[in-house]
């Protein structure tokens, strides 16, 4: 080729100066038209205004994790970090004995392992859930002690992240069994038990989550026996499974719902009966496909934690309220709210990030 | 409620007993028998149980004591309370008061929500950042605390009474919240709202002649600039022709308070600033997914067809994303219509706040959780048949 022709080959040209490079980009991407242009201004303008001072307050002129509050309230132009220096084991951890306090912290620790491992898709076997009952033992042992020398710590003085991590996972375990079986009653063919099944679920998503926690604080000693008592922690948690559950069911029959006919069909044509159907064909599709709604109900379900501030117990918010009412550092809750606000935003954060790969995920299967 | 969990559980292992009633319809109709039977017994247990414990305590049941002297006071009343009235009118007061947070913050949550949904798809790289940053914040912090934040900015952050903040003449900002003029009344003000009546009929009549005419002759009527000056122009013409009232009742301090104008309360904003900042960014979710739920290549078609950017927007876009926005928007107002409850902890006298009160006060613990729960659920059927109404109102109607 090379001999018969001979090509006199211009050097190639580089883009035009105003395609390429950050110019470009600002054109294209700020100043694309007039009114854009504006807009930039104004929105770059307003950040100029607001960005500094605030970074002035959090950075700059704040002061550090050891200063006092009377040092604080002399020169009040930055954070206080000294705020958080001395109530910080208290938010963390609550009312927990002081000494015993590294294990909520381990609590903690081993709740987030455990969540960050159940995100890897080759742990989603049947034995993870054994992996899951130990590290739930073994926060049991950590938490409430009374074996292997650890001393007793009764559940009244649990309290900060351990309390809310508690709450939303083990509601969570205890109602995604429950939500199946919703779920599933929903679908039914019989009419007895679907309509108690809908009744229970409209009934529940209906009503918000501070009347089903006074329900059950002030309804649920009503309802037993009498001599028999739940403490208030049991009680917030029982109202967090009922609400939990509502929630997840409808989640789990969008995922039902995604089924084609013909795998129902299909698994009726091989003789299957209802429950090995259910168990073998349908489910693990359907759970497939509600995992992204799933994650979503909880990280909502985290959030919706901090409502148990309203009776009475103290999760991490409850505890950053409480150290706010200590005299010597009322007063600043910018501080407090900043700095709970970041913890919550990481776990939720962290989480729907991961709901979102998850979708992505899963929906490759789909596509073609 | 907690019946019906246990008693799907307690339903017997159907590997069992299908050896034996192998009759599908039998089977169903025995199972049935079952849970009906399971869930029937558990509530006989919880009902007798209450029962017991109720006529142990010596505590009356029945709805008597919402005719008695509720005996406490309420901040804030869209209806003349005072403590001497019913525990059935103090209740009221709440619905009411929670019927006011959630339609304003529903109205605005909406505004908000779609001005941020739209900046995220915006072109302007700055515009779009920020909106998502907005949206990725707020989403994944407990409403609760948005709403302690937002009660101690104005509760600790601002100045007390005497040392208001006066950033407009007339306006004051305080521990006590807002205080703004009004306008003091006038037998106008009535009939501008007469007007405004008359003025929306007759826009609407307006529009649909012109949709009749244009389905008839096919010439086009800008019924939609007729019909907004008709809503603005007939209420300003009877405000000039009732000789155009100004006079403002203007705040004063006098005291340790100020007497005049309006006030908005320091409950009432955090209530409705969390919520509506909350919301929004869950609604600009929405409005974000439904508008890239509509395929570009109807924008392109629509441009082919010759129409113009706005009646490309407005007649292809916008019907086809309200069929994707609809039902996902119903639940965020549903959503905040229930996180109104929220108003509890800051002491924004809700209904649920109010109901506390009362069973506090009254030991009526049963009462009082189930007219939370019933008004509520009413509320929220409400808002879901209007919804479900419009949605169908909007659905693609399939040959």
């Amino acid at each position: 080729m090379t001999d018969n022709v001979q090509s006199v080959g211009l050097p190639d040209e580089r883009p035009p100066a105003n395609t390429v490079g950050p110019i470009a980009w600002l054109r294209s991407n700020l100043f694309n038209s007039w009114y854009n242009a504006i807009l930039t201004i104004l929105v770059l303008a307003l950040l100029v205004s607001a960005i500094p001072p605030f970074v002035g307050w959090l950075l700059v002129n704040a002061h550090g994790f050891d200063s006092t509050s009377t040092v604080c309230r002399q020169d009040a132009g930055g954070a206080c970090w000294g705020f958080i220096g001395e109530k910080l084991r208290f938010i963390m951890f609550g009312m927990f004995p002081w000494d015993e306090q590294w294990r909520p912290l381990l609590t903690i620790c081993v709740f987030i392992a455990l969540l960050v491992a159940s995100c890897d898709r080759r742990f989603w076997k049947p034995w993870f859930g054994l992996v899951w009952a130990a590290g739930l033992t073994l926060v049991a042992i950590l938490m409430w002690g009374g074996v292997f020398g650890l001393t007793y710590v009764e559940n009244t003085l649990w309290g900060g992240l351990p309390l809310t991590i508690i709450l939303s996972v083990i509601g969570l375990a205890v109602a995604f069994p429950v939500s199946i079986l919703l779920a599933l009653g929903r679908r039914s063919d019989m009419p007895a038990v679907k309509v108690l099944c809908v009744t229970y679920i409209e009934l529940i998503r209906g009503v918000p989550l501070i009347s089903l926690l006074f329900m059950a604080s002030v309804m649920l000693p009503l309802f037993l026996p009498n001599g028999v008592s739940v403490d208030k922690l049991l009680r917030a948690q029982i109202a967090f499974i009922m609400f939990a559950a509502a929630y997840m069911a409808e989640a789990i029959r969008g995922g039902l719902q995604a089924i084609p006919k013909g795998q129902y069909e299909a698994a009726d044509g091989l003789g299957l009966s209802y429950w090995q159907k259910m168990r073998k064909i349908i489910l693990p599709q359907a759970l497939a496909i509600a995992i992204p709604p799933l994650v979503n109900t909880f990280i909502s379900f985290f959030k919706d934690t901090s409502l148990v501030i309203i009776i009475g117990l103290y999760d991490l918010l409850g505890t950053a309220k409480a150290a706010l009412s200590d005299p010597s550092w009322r007063g600043f809750y910018r501080e407090a709210y900043l700095f709970i606000g970041v913890i919550y935003w990481i776990f939720c954060f962290s989480m729907s990030k991961y709901s979102q790969k998850l979708e992505r995920d899963l929906n490759r299967g789909h596509r073609r | 409620m907690a019946t019906e969990t246990r008693t799907t559980q307690g339903a017997p292992p159907p590997g069992g007993v299908s050896i034996s009633l192998s009759d599908p319809t039998f089977r169903a109709i025995v199972y049935q028998i079952l849970v009906v039977g399971a869930v029937v017994l558990v509530g006989w247990f919880l009902i007798s149980n209450t029962l017991d414990n109720l006529a142990r305590r010596s505590i009356a049941t029945g709805y008597d004591f919402l005719g008695r002297e509720a005996a406490f006071g309420i901040g804030e009343s869209m209806i003349d309370y005072s403590p001497k009235d019913s525990y059935g009118r103090a209740f009221l007061v709440g619905v009411l008061n929670t019927l006011k947070v959630s339609v304003i913050g529903i109205l605005l949550a909406t505004i908000i929500g779609t001005v941020i949904g739209v900046a995220r798809l915006s072109s302007n790289w700055l515009i779009a950042k920020l909106a998502s940053t907005y949206v990725e914040i707020i989403r994944n912090i407990p409403p609760l605390l948005q709403l302690f934040f937002w009660y101690a900015l104005v509760s600790d952050g601002l100045p007390a009474v005497r040392q208001a903040l006066n950033p407009i003449p007339g306006v004051f900002l305080s521990q006590r919240g807002l205080r703004v003029p009004v306008l003091e009344p006038h037998p106008v003000w009535a009939n501008m709202g007469i007007a405004l009546l008359v003025g929306i009929v007759a826009a609407w009549g307006v529009s649909r002649w012109a949709r009749a005419r244009q389905a008839r002759t096919g010439q086009p009527f800008p019924a939609g600039w007729a019909g907004l000056g008709l809503i603005i122009g007939l209420p300003i013409l009877t405000w000039i022709a009732g000789g155009a009232p100004m006079a403002l009742d203007m705040p004063k301090l006098a005291g340790f308070n100020f007497s005049g104008g309006a006030s908005i309360s320091p409950e009432f904003f955090a209530i409705l600033t969390g919520l509506t900042l909350y919301t929004a960014a869950f609604i600009a979710e929405v409005v974000r997914s439904g508008i890239k739920a509509v395929n570009w290549g109807q924008t392109e078609a629509a441009r082919a067809l010759g129409l113009p950017s706005g009646p490309t927007l407005r007649l292809v876009v916008l019907p086809q994303a309200l069929r994707v926005i609809v039902p996902p928007l119903t639940s965020q107002y549903l959503n905040l219509m229930k996180n109104s409850s929220l108003a509890l902890a800051i002491g924004y006298p809700d209904l649920v706040s109010i109901a506390n009160t009362t069973l506090n006060q009254t030991g009526q613990a049963i009462e009082g959780v189930t007219m939370i729960m019933g008004t509520y659920l009413v509320i929220s059927l409400s808002i879901s048949i209007f919804m479900n109404w419009y949605n169908k109102r909007i659905a693609l109607v399939e040959r």
